[in-house]
């Protein structure tokens, strides 16, 4: 694809000038933009993001990735009001080690992250502090194991080793 | 239903989670009287794991079990995932797969939207609109059927392109389909959609302004019922639908009857895609020849696509190895969630059925 990525620079670069070296650019794709904070600043560069024009948030993705001993977690945010901004994906990423497994909920900046971060939280063991419902949402009522969503939980009829192949 | 709770005045009891109507969901409500004064909406009956099963099998082992969530939209589902998979890959399905691909998706848009009609006219009474739908809606299926070889999940779109060509003749038979059931969708709107009864019961019902529709995040249908004009396949055009013209419905009144409105102009206008898409479809192959284990590059690809309830994501991220290292899905019935205690509430309980399924929940997708 040889598409311009002029509007996803420009973006990106009012984020910079405000959070300098706060934000971190992981890429500039044609309709992709994606960048890592701290969950110190998270709430913060959430609230320019918005301002910005994204408006809705399609999915919160959490991962495992014990290798690094840490979890990331991925909003993806579109902006329906905004002509330039519907085309673009726009992922705010926050990384934080396993042994804390904590971050601030962006529901006071998109109502609309509720149910995917109460999602998270089930799939995944990571607290958003300041949701109002960090409980059970898809899991069964009895479900006695750890979140199911983490590597080292393993179905046991299937066990594949990862990078092995 | 299940009474919980009774305190003073009010009363909490549940709707569900057998079958109220769609797949297994609860509804825990509380009514005073006649009114709604609260609604927790319960999911997770019929979660499978999909997102789980993902990271234990191949990418085209995945196929087939990616579907089951949304089997009346089965190829809706699959779609952003083969289109992310292909982007690990480094690979585009050929013209011609791609605009089989759009027939495929609209012929499931046709399907899904019916269901929710058929569905939609037996809650509000009117069962000859559950008759109408349900029996038209053979017509797509087997439509579908020659093409994908099954009823309802067809494993029809692969990474790389579409599994088989169209079936000799099929255009024909389409189009004489297509001219059939435009002359049946004026009947639908003389008997339901212009009905008095239909009127009643949804105008100026469940009204969710254009704020709410996005700050609570709904998506497609609904979104485009509350005055936005966002619409997959127009905002981020995806296997040659920028090649077609249509409009896209808005509706600015936001209550359940434009929502009803948006999807069944959407039935004519999946018939005029499949109709420009027949006569623009290239000649050519159908699918990348394919050896072996397939293996994305190691990094992370986003695909998003309209499906018949809206917006769908995939978000996979690869370690290099034949099996996703972790997919995720954002369906659209699971992002209905938050508006659904919002519409409800302050509403008689006796509106319950036309707001509830005018938001096409689907609670098999939104628990995966």
């Amino acid at each position: 694809m040889s598409q311009s990525i002029e509007k996803e620079e420009l973006l990106l670069s009012s984020i910079k000038d405000k959070f300098g070296d706060k934000v971190r650019e992981l890429y500039v794709n044609p309709k992709r933009i994606k960048i890592l904070v701290d969950r110190e600043n998270i709430l913060n560069v959430a609230t320019f993001v918005r301002d910005l024009g994204f408006d809705q948030v399609i999915s919160v993705g959490g991962t495992d990735f014990p290798k690094e001993d840490s979890f990331v977690v991925d909003y993806h945010l579109i902006g329906v009001e905004h002509e330039d901004l519907k085309k673009i994906i726009f992922d705010l990423s926050t990384k934080f080690p396993k042994n804390e497994p904590k971050t601030p909920t962006l529901m006071e900046v998109w109502p609309s992250a509720e149910y995917h971060e109460q999602e998270t939280f089930e799939m995944l063991g990571i607290i958003f502090e300041g949701h109002p419902r960090m409980e059970r949402l898809l899991l069964p009522e009895d479900w006695n194991d750890i979140p199911p969503l983490r590597k080292e939980f393993k179905l046991p009829s299937r066990l594949v080793e990862h990078g092995s192949s | 239903m299940e009474v919980v709770d009774q305190e003073g005045r009010t009363l909490t009891f549940s709707i569900g989670p057998q079958h109220p109507g769609s797949g297994h969901f609860r509804l825990i409500v509380k009514v005073d009287g006649d009114f709604i004064v609260d609604v927790k909406p319960d999911p997770g009956y019929v979660h499978r794991g999909a997102e789980k099963m993902c990271e234990e099998r191949t990418y085209i082992q995945n196929i087939p079990h990616l579907e089951r969530p949304v089997i009346f939209d089965s190829s809706g589902i699959l779609f952003p995932y083969v289109l992310a998979v292909e982007e690990l890959l480094g690979v585009q399905a050929p013209p011609r797969a791609q605009y089989i691909r759009i027939i495929m998706a609209e012929l499931n848009r046709i399907i899904s939207h019916l269901y929710w009609l058929a569905i939609y006219g037996i809650f509000l009474g009117h069962s000859t609109m559950f008759m109408w739908p349900m029996g038209d809606r053979e017509l797509f299926i087997d439509l579908a059927e020659a093409i994908g070889g099954t009823r309802v999940t067809f494993s029809y779109f692969v990474p790389g392109g579409v599994r088989n060509d169209l079936p000799p003749g099929f255009k024909e038979r389409a189009l004489k389909t297509f001219s059939y059931y435009e002359k049946r969708l004026e009947e639908y709107d003389k008997i339901f959609f212009s009905n008095p009864m239909f009127l009643k019961r949804t105008q100026g019902i469940g009204v969710l302004k254009r704020e709410d529709a996005i700050r609570l995040g709904v998506t497609g249908p609904n979104l485009r019922a509350s005055g936005i004009s966002s619409d997959t396949r127009k905002d981020e055009p995806y296997s040659s639908y920028e090649t077609i013209k249509w409009d896209i419905p808005v509706r600015k009144e936001g209550d359940c009857y434009a929502r009803s409105m948006v999807r069944f102009q959407e039935l004519f206008d999946s018939l005029n895609i499949m109709r420009q898409a027949l006569d623009l479809i290239p000649e050519g192959s159908v699918k990348i020849p394919m050896r072996g284990q397939i293996k994305g590059k190691v990094g992370e690809s986003f695909a998003r696509t309209e499906a018949a309830r809206g917006t769908m994501f995939y978000h996979i991220i690869s370690d290099g190895a034949t099996h996703p290292y972790r997919v995720k899905i954002s369906v659209p019935s699971f992002r209905s969630l938050s508006a659904m205690p919002f519409l409800l509430k302050g509403n008689h309980l006796a509106d319950m059925p036309a707001i509830y399924w005018g938001l096409d929940y689907w609670p098999v997708e939104a628990d995966k």
